[in-house]
């Protein structure tokens, strides 16, 4: 038959090999009880149309991340929009001017309104819409269903129903949470990558029950019936409850039996399930949390700042009102002009108080213009444009996917600016996953002369820190020497062109000539290094596919780093081409011979990895009959269990581990152990025993035999894995010494993240680290970003007992409930212990790391630990928490968002990362990859990690910048121009009568002011972008809210209130007096009072937009002068208007105010005025209290930074924060370290002099790139 | 400027279909954000040069105006206490109510400079309020440019129309509380023709007031308020009525009367015969003749002398006050000290090395 060639690797039965996860127990376990509630349902297996009637009819499979649906969206989003109290205040507004009782006319207030909700709600439309398209992919995803009497047929997920029975083939997602019934592979076994879940790209093993085992052909489902009892639709990832009713009998399920929806069928050809949970029941979407709308901090304190403006409008209406009551009661009677005896209620002086009321309505409507009715349109408009200008930036393009940068949710751009703690997941974000094999120590000897990302970046950081403390160390006027000035010209080149020199094998960067090409037989200790790479090249449980490109072979392996080893294994000359069911076979090659020898080794168990053994070992006889124990572990396991004579290289390998581990990479130890057949013999019997015993003890029982075997081990050497970072642009490095160019020019990769970590630290910000791996992977990419270093204080809270076997869910409930307790305690006596420790500690050079286990983190986030815990982790320069579930992410998110106050980012990739991403205040998604949900739940997606830098501090901090100084500007504006309206009021007998006509109120938040503001928040830099990168440290003052905290927008207030004091005061006394205003003698009316007002206020506030921005580009220009033009454009326009419409302001630019002096030379007094003080408070500043950001814009305008290249260097490397993570801080514990060497020998060292060693230490790795 | 930043992205959004590297945003200037910009930046130099140059500009202005302003020569009499029949003082209302009492009055001013012609004469009214919400809408602008009009009343609440039902023109509060003082000035034996022509605006005589238009069942109801129009002639000729709809923009106003076309001599008397026929009494509101003549910058008013001399003033003085800072306490501009990672008193926030 063909199938059985096709699956000629499928006969073996991996059982054997997992001796520990995949040996079923000689008993089955008895049923789950599934009674009560919480286990309710049922499912009727292949008949899904019984599932159409209730009780069992349950949700269909569409999913939907949409926010409305074509009936909600009007209502839903109309009542999103009146969220808003001002847009409240405005509808309320509008709805009134329809009565007499408005001021104005009612089209003046609702056009305006009709408008900022319109445009509004049509941008949440197309997000929608966007959401929708987007769902809709996944629904139309295809799967292989069964359709009845054994044949199955195509079907979109969205109809897949609960009881079909659907067959999954490779690399496919699940589209469901499926009961798996068997596999391509006869034990029923497949492999399956749960990266979506929970980050973990190791392929887990899942297994179908025997009894369904043998179903694995279309055919066999013709008359296929059980029924399936199980747990309601739940979150929880890792638990099943359920029973299998089958052929009579009751199995019970476990959650190696399920199949999750959103993970991925790898390495197995196919498998066959049944559906249980569908659509949003399934654990993956009961995971999701609702996506929020989420609100920047800024629009938060907008809100205040709207109240604190109502409160005054509605205290300046009360005055109003009242006095109008008072005016009208005792005064009104008398002036007979306005025959007070015909009034209606609106001036009805025998009822002061009916028209008081009324009056109150009008003046909360007149004074209106105190609240910006355009502030969030005009925000709204400038954060899509602020969007568009994220999208467009070429620095965040992504030449490797096709993509930038984008804003999803454009409405939280300035909190960029703000950020205070980044909550960035591990795989896929930081690291690609693809594992490089480095280094090796083999017998005591270091191997590999190729450099970690990290020790490059470090010995660029290194040369840059020297060459500017050795410039500021000495006069000009002495020759600097080799190093005097340094310039580092980073220039990116295309990355393919960097593997001219030999074809890059993927996962092996090792380059030393003393192994490679059959050299290592030359070596003193041959025998150890040929061990070396046999424990390669047998300790794994990969299996080979070969690969018809190459000839070669490919490895599926559990691990990434376990396939590196096996490529390393292939390179040193020992090639892994086949496992059969007891062997390996390996082909080896000697410099000798010139073929190569296949040899067979078989292999009698394999005790395999789990994280809390932390070593894995295979036993293996090879041909000539020697048994030997082949070992691979974490070094300090390993080390503990070396023999007395096994530990000859022990110091030289853990002192080339420290360094791997320093510089980044992922470090094993290998070592061994040769058996005597009857030693053998007995520890088999022993383990036979272990694994048939029944019962709790069960797994102890074969750890402890596993435990057994695994001691007296020879060590043989360790290796070194890089985890490749994220990859960057390369750079080139560009020395000048002394204006002669030395032609060092150098390109080394610049390891993107790291440097992209540093700068973020340098900022101020804090990094924490959330994945779903292990401990020590999380810890070794700690090391490989810089956010851990050797000589840092590690905390360490875990539970007692890492891993519950998973075995069997019920005990695990059972274990919990009694220790709950024991262990939260424990967990709150480590906590504090770590707290202690820090506070009295006195090195202030000391750095704390928190590491944390996901089960801990469960006890510390409960309500009473979880402060203790954020205490802690606070004080800590990094915190990396692993192990964790989606849900964890979500609440440790929310944890520190809501302990502490602060701005939070949360950056991720995967689906695992959704609930963190929605929690915190901003999410970011990463676009690189393929899964997209993260993406979809972000507010922001970027292509790579590297790209958060320039996203938070460019355009977070112009954003930040812009929206501040905006919505500043905005309140002063409206503050100005609606006081003037109250003043006015003052002397109508506060009447509601307005000065201005209703045309200028329309236009002058719509169109005369609101075009130079939209500049300000869409074009305004304070410094260039290439200065932030620079100084950091600039970006503090966004966390800091220099820009919009109470005491500014105070002044902003108060600078309104005074400016529209001078604009009425003046206006009142010149124009609006009693005089004529013009040598032919007429004297001024309500309209020409008004319009020159109106004048005045429109220069006023335009110059003092002018003045406010620091940046003008000809659309600055165009706009700010083009609105002050516009206006005397749209006063000769409207007042060449008949009229009937233009009423008193017919022909009032041309021939009432236009020839009068006194209208000109009002306008600029007042101008003046009015920008008086703004100009002396920032003259003053400038000159006595500079910012950051005005000294830099000082240095760049008089070209200082060109001509004084020192000091800009020197001011580069200062500028940054205190910061306890990332390279720099690396490379100043060095210096420091070095200094302080320097100082005791500092009789004969010049202290210069080991800086320039330093210096061409780091060059030198530099150069044998 | 919009067309230029839609261009990028909407293209890019195209081409995208079918390639990748055509989603490679397209570099520009503008896109990039590094539009060629000009940087101004605050220097002491440039503050001290604004504000002298300021102040340089100010106090020329300030002292012009002054001058102007004190080249006005004005008289003001207040003659609603003085016209009033001593017996009636104490029931004014009940005086200027009853139309059988002659309210003609002769009030004498003298003249203290020479006034050049022309001179305008003024009537002044306080506490007044023409800009009532309820006055100032009181008027329909339709009816009074358009004879077919004279039916739209619509806003003249409370005077729309006579008791019959027909239109009032024109209708409103504004034109039914028309002022109703008269004036007539005799210098010695001679009479001073006060012409009435031209003290409205051309475009209101033009276009905002019927040529063709005549009042009709004007202060024809049971309450009269102020004048009554002539029914001959039309509004546009009307040019009291013209003037007094332009509503004042606070409660004390003047409005122009007319102009006296010859020169006046230091220490004339004028002799005023006037008809006090307007009621400020009820709401005890002032009513005051004015004889002005007028500068460049308008009538007598120091305020806009005064502010331009503050504001130059205070500019000079801020001027030296910068000059002083800056010689007391010099910054180097662009000085990296000031810079916070080099400010040891900085905030804790900051990077001490």
């Amino acid at each position: 038959m063909a199938r059985s060639t096709k699956r000629l690797r499928d006969r073996l039965w991996w059982s054997k090999l997992y001796t520990f996860s995949c040996t079923r127990p000689a008993v089955s376990i008895d049923p789950h009880s599934v009674d009560g509630p919480g286990y309710a349902r049922i499912v009727y297996c292949n008949k899904p149309e019984a599932h159409r009637r209730r009780p069992v009819k349950y949700q269909s499979n569409y999913t939907s991340t949409t926010k409305y649906n074509i009936i909600t969206f009007l209502p839903k989003a109309i009542f999103e929009q009146f969220r808003r109290v001002a847009n409240l205040y405005f509808l309320l507004a509008a709805a009134l001017s329809l009565t007499p009782v408005a001021p104005f006319s009612a089209v003046s207030m609702i056009a305006p309104l009709t408008f900022v909700i319109g445009l509004s709600m049509a941008k949440e439309a197309v997000e929608d819409w966007q959401r929708f398209i987007q769902d809709m992919k996944v629904n139309t995803r295809k799967v292989i269903v069964h359709k009845g009497n054994g044949k199955f047929g195509h079907r979109h997920w969205l109809k897949v129903r609960v009881g079909d029975v659907v067959k999954v083939e490779k690399d496919q997602f699940f589209p469901a949470d499926l009961v798996l019934l068997s596999s391509c592979y006869e034990d029923g076994i497949c492999y399956v990558e749960t990266m979506n879940l929970d980050g973990e790209t190791n392929l887990k093993v899942k297994r179908s029950l025997e009894a369904t085992m043998i179903l694995d052909e279309d055919e066999a489902f013709k008359d296929f019936s059980a029924v399936i009892r199980c747990e309601d639709p739940n979150p929880l990832l890792y638990t099943f409850v359920g029973n299998l009713e089958y052929q009579k009998e009751v199995f019970a399920l476990e959650p190696n039996n399920i199949l999750l929806r959103d993970s991925k069928l790898r390495n197995t050809a196919y498998v066959y399930g049944v559906v249980v949970f569908t659509g949003h029941d399934t654990k993956v979407m009961q995971n999701a949390t609702k996506s929020p709308s989420k609100r920047s901090g800024i629009e938060r304190r907008m809100d205040c700042i709207i109240y604190v403006l109502f409160t005054s409008l509605v205290l300046i209406s009360l005055i109003s009102s009242s006095s109008f009551a008072q005016k009208t009661k005792y005064e009104m009677p008398h002036w007979w002009y306005l025959q007070p005896q015909r009034t209606t209620n609106l001036y009805d002086p025998s009822r002061p108080l009916l028209s008081g009321l009324f009056h109150l309505i009008t003046a909360l409507i007149l004074y209106g213009y105190l609240i910006p009715i355009s502030l969030y349109v005009s925000i709204e408009v400038v954060k899509v444009l602020q969007a568009l200008f994220i999208k467009q930036d070429i620095q965040m393009f992504d030449e490797e996917t096709g993509k930038t940068a984008d804003a999803r949710t454009s409405n939280l751009n300035e909190e960029l600016g703000q950020v205070d703690t980044i909550l960035s997941d591990k795989t896929g974000t930081l690291t690609c996953n693809q594992m490089d094999f480095l280094k090796c120590s083999i017998a005591g000897v270091h191997y590999g002369v190729g450099s970690s990302e990290v020790e490059i970046a470090a010995a660029k950081q290194m040369a840059i820190e020297n060459s500017t403390l050795a410039s500021s160390d000495y006069p000009d006027d002495i020759d600097d020497g080799f190093f005097g000035s340094t310039e580092i010209k980073l220039e990116s080149v295309a990355c393919e062109n960097d593997n001219s020199k030999k074809p890059k094998i993927r996962g092996f960067s090792f380059r030393d000539d003393r192994l490679m090409e059959g050299n290592w037989m030359k070596e003193p200790n041959s025998d150890t290094i040929l061990m070396f790479f046999r424990i390669l090249a047998l300790c794994h449980s990969a299996i080979p596919e070969p690969n018809e490109v190459t000839g070669g072979f490919t490895y599926e392996a559990e691990s990434p780093d376990e396939g590196t080893f096996l490529v390393a294994a292939r390179e040193f000359g020992f090639e892994f081409c086949k496992r059969t069911q007891s062997s390996v076979f390996i082909r080896e090659r000697y410099p000798k011979f010139s073929t190569s020898i296949e040899r067979e080794y078989k292999v009698l168990n394999l005790l395999e990895f789990s994280s809390k053994r932390k070593r894995m070992s295979v036993i293996v006889q090879d041909d000539s009959g020697n048994i030997l124990l082949l070992c691979k572990g974490a070094d300090s396991i390993i080390f503990d269990r070396l023999s007395r004579n096994g530990g000859m290289y022990e110091y030289e390998t853990s002192v080339h581990l420290k360094d791997y581990g320093e510089s980044g990479l992922r470090t094993l130890a290998l070592a061994y152990r040769k058996l005597e057949p009857t030693e053998y013999n007995a520890w088999k019997t022993e383990l036979l025993n272990a694994k048939t015993s029944i019962g709790p003890d069960r797994e102890t029982q074969l750890e402890h035999v596993s435990d057994m075997i695994e001691r007296e081990l020879i060590l043989v050497g360790a290796t070194a894995v890089e985890d490749k970072l994220q990859k960057g642009v390369r750079f080139l490095f560009q020395m000048l010494a002394n204006d002669k160019l030395i032609n060092q020019v150098l390109i080394l990769y610049a390891m993107q993240v790291p440097q992209c970590i540093d700068k973020l630290a340098q900022a101020g910000l804090k990094i924490w680290v959330l994945t779903g791996d292990k401990m020590e992977t999380a810890i070794n990419i700690g090391y490989a970003c810089s956010l851990l270093r050797q000589c840092m204080k590690q905390i360490s809270i875990s539970t007692m007992s890492n891993e519950f076997p998973s075995q069997d869910a019920k005990k695990v409930l059972a274990f919990c409930l009694t220790s709950d307790q024991a262990i939260k305690d424990d967990i709150l006596l480590q906590i504090s212990n770590a707290s202690q420790m820090i506070k009295l500690d006195k090195d202030p050079h000391a750095a704390f790391a928190l590491v944390i286990d996901g089960r801990a983190l469960s006890y510390a986030l409960e309500d009473d630990l979880k402060h203790h815990f954020l205490n802690l982790a606070i004080d800590c320069a990094s915190v990396i928490c692993c192990r964790v579930s989606p849900r964890q992410k979500a609440l440790v998110t929310k944890l520190v968002k809501e302990g502490t106050g602060k701005t939070t980012l949360a950056i991720g990739d995967g689906a695992n990362d959704v609930g963190m991403i929605q929690a915190a205040d901003i999410g970011v998604g990463i676009s690189g990859v393929e899964g997209m949900q993260a993406v979809m739940a972000s507010d922001f997606s970027i292509a790579q990690f590297r790209f958060l830098e320039t996203l938070l501090l460019v355009h977070g901090h112009w954003c930040y910048k812009r929206i501040a100084k905006m919505i500043c500007y905005f309140i002063y504006k409206n503050i100005a121009f609606g006081f003037t309206l109250f003043y006015f009021e003052a002397f109508t007998a506060f009447s509601g009568q307005s000065i201005y006509e209703d045309w200028y109120m329309l236009l002058f938040n719509v169109v005369l002011t609101s075009l130079p503001v939209i500049a300000l928040g869409v074009f305004e830099q304070d410094v260039p972008s290439e200065v932030f990168s620079q100084f950091p440290a600039l970006y503090q003052q966004g966390p800091n809210n220099l820009f919009f905290d109470w005491k500014r927008i105070l002044g902003w207030m108060l600078n309104g209130v005074y400016a529209s004091i001078i604009i009425f005061i003046i206006n009142i006394n010149n124009i609006g007096g009693n005089q004529a205003f013009r040598e032919s003698g007429q004297t001024p009316d309500l309209t020409a009072v008004g319009t020159t007002m109106f004048t005045c206020i429109i220069w006023s506030v335009n110059i003092q937009i002018a003045l406010t921005m620091s940046n003008f580009t000809w659309i600055q220009h165009l706009f700010i002068w083009g609105s002050i033009i516009a206006w005397y454009m749209f006063l000769s326009i409207y007042g060449a208007f008949s009229p009937l419409i233009s009423g008193n302001a017919f022909l009032i630019l041309r021939e009432v105010l236009g020839p009068a002096p006194a209208y000109w030379l009002v306008t600029l007094v007042v101008t003046v005025a009015c920008n008086l003080p703004y100009m002396v408070h920032n003259s003053y500043q400038r000159l006595l209290y500079p910012l950051d950001h005005h000294v830099i814009q000082e240095i760049k305008h008089f070209k200082k930074d060109v001509e004084d290249q020192r000091m800009w260097t020197r001011e580069k490397s200062k500028a940054r924060q205190c910061t306890k993570i990332g390279f720099s801080a690396r490379v100043e514990e060095r210096i420091r370290i070095i200094k302080r060497a320097g100082s005791v020998h500092s009789d004969f060292v010049h202290a210069g002099f080991i800086q320039s060693m330093d210096l061409i230490c780091a060059l030198h790795v530099v150069v044998e790139l | 400027m919009n067309n230029s930043y839609a261009g990028p992205s909407s293209a890019s959004a195209d081409a995208s279909a079918t390639r990748r590297n055509s989603k490679r945003p397209k570099y520009s200037k503008f896109t990039q954000q590094e539009l060629p910009a000009c940087k101004p930046i605050l220097t002491p130099q440039w503050v001290i040069s604004v504000f002298t140059l300021i102040g340089l500009i100010f106090v020329p202005i300030g002292v012009a105006s002054l001058f102007a302003s004190n080249n006005v020569v004005e008289i003001v009499d207040r003659y609603d206490t003085e016209c009033i029949p001593k017996n009636m003082t104490d029931n004014k209302i009940a005086y200027i109510q009853n139309q059988a009492i002659n309210k003609t009055c002769i009030r004498k001013v003298r003249v203290p400079k020479d006034m050049d012609q022309p001179i305008y004469v003024y009537y002044q009214l306080d506490n007044f309020y023409q800009n009532h919400r309820r006055y100032v809408k009181s008027r329909n602008d339709a009816q009074l440019r358009d004879e077919k009009k004279a039916n739209e009343t619509s806003g003249c609440d409370p005077e729309k129309t006579a008791a019959n039902g027909s239109p009032i023109v024109p209708c409103g509060l504004i034109a039914w509380s028309l002022f109703n003082d008269t004036y007539t000035f005799t210098r010695g034996n001679q009479s001073l023709t006060v012409n009435k022509t031209n003290i409205s605006w051309k475009s209101d005589r033009d276009h905002k007031f019927g040529s063709n238009v005549f009042p009709k069942n004007f202060q024809n109801g049971t309450l009269v308020g102020g004048g009554s129009l002539d029914l001959n002639k039309s509004l546009s000729e009307q040019e009291d009525l013209i003037v007094w709809m332009r509503t004042a923009a606070l409660p004390t106003f003047r409005k122009l009367y007319g102009k006296i076309e010859v020169d006046l001599k230091k220490n004339d008397i004028i002799t005023v015969v006037l008809k006090n026929n307007y009621n400020t009494y009820s709401f005890s509101g002032k009513k005051k003749l004015v004889l002005s003549t007028t500068s460049w910058l308008g009538g007598k008013n120091d305020f806009l002398g005064i502010g331009y001399l503050t504001v130059g003033g205070l500019c000079f003085f801020l001027a030296a006050a910068f000059t002083v800072v800056y010689f007391v306490k010099p910054r180097k501009l662009g000085d990296t000290s000031y810079l916070s990672w080099n400010r040891t008193d900085a905030s804790t926030w900051l990077c001490i090395f």
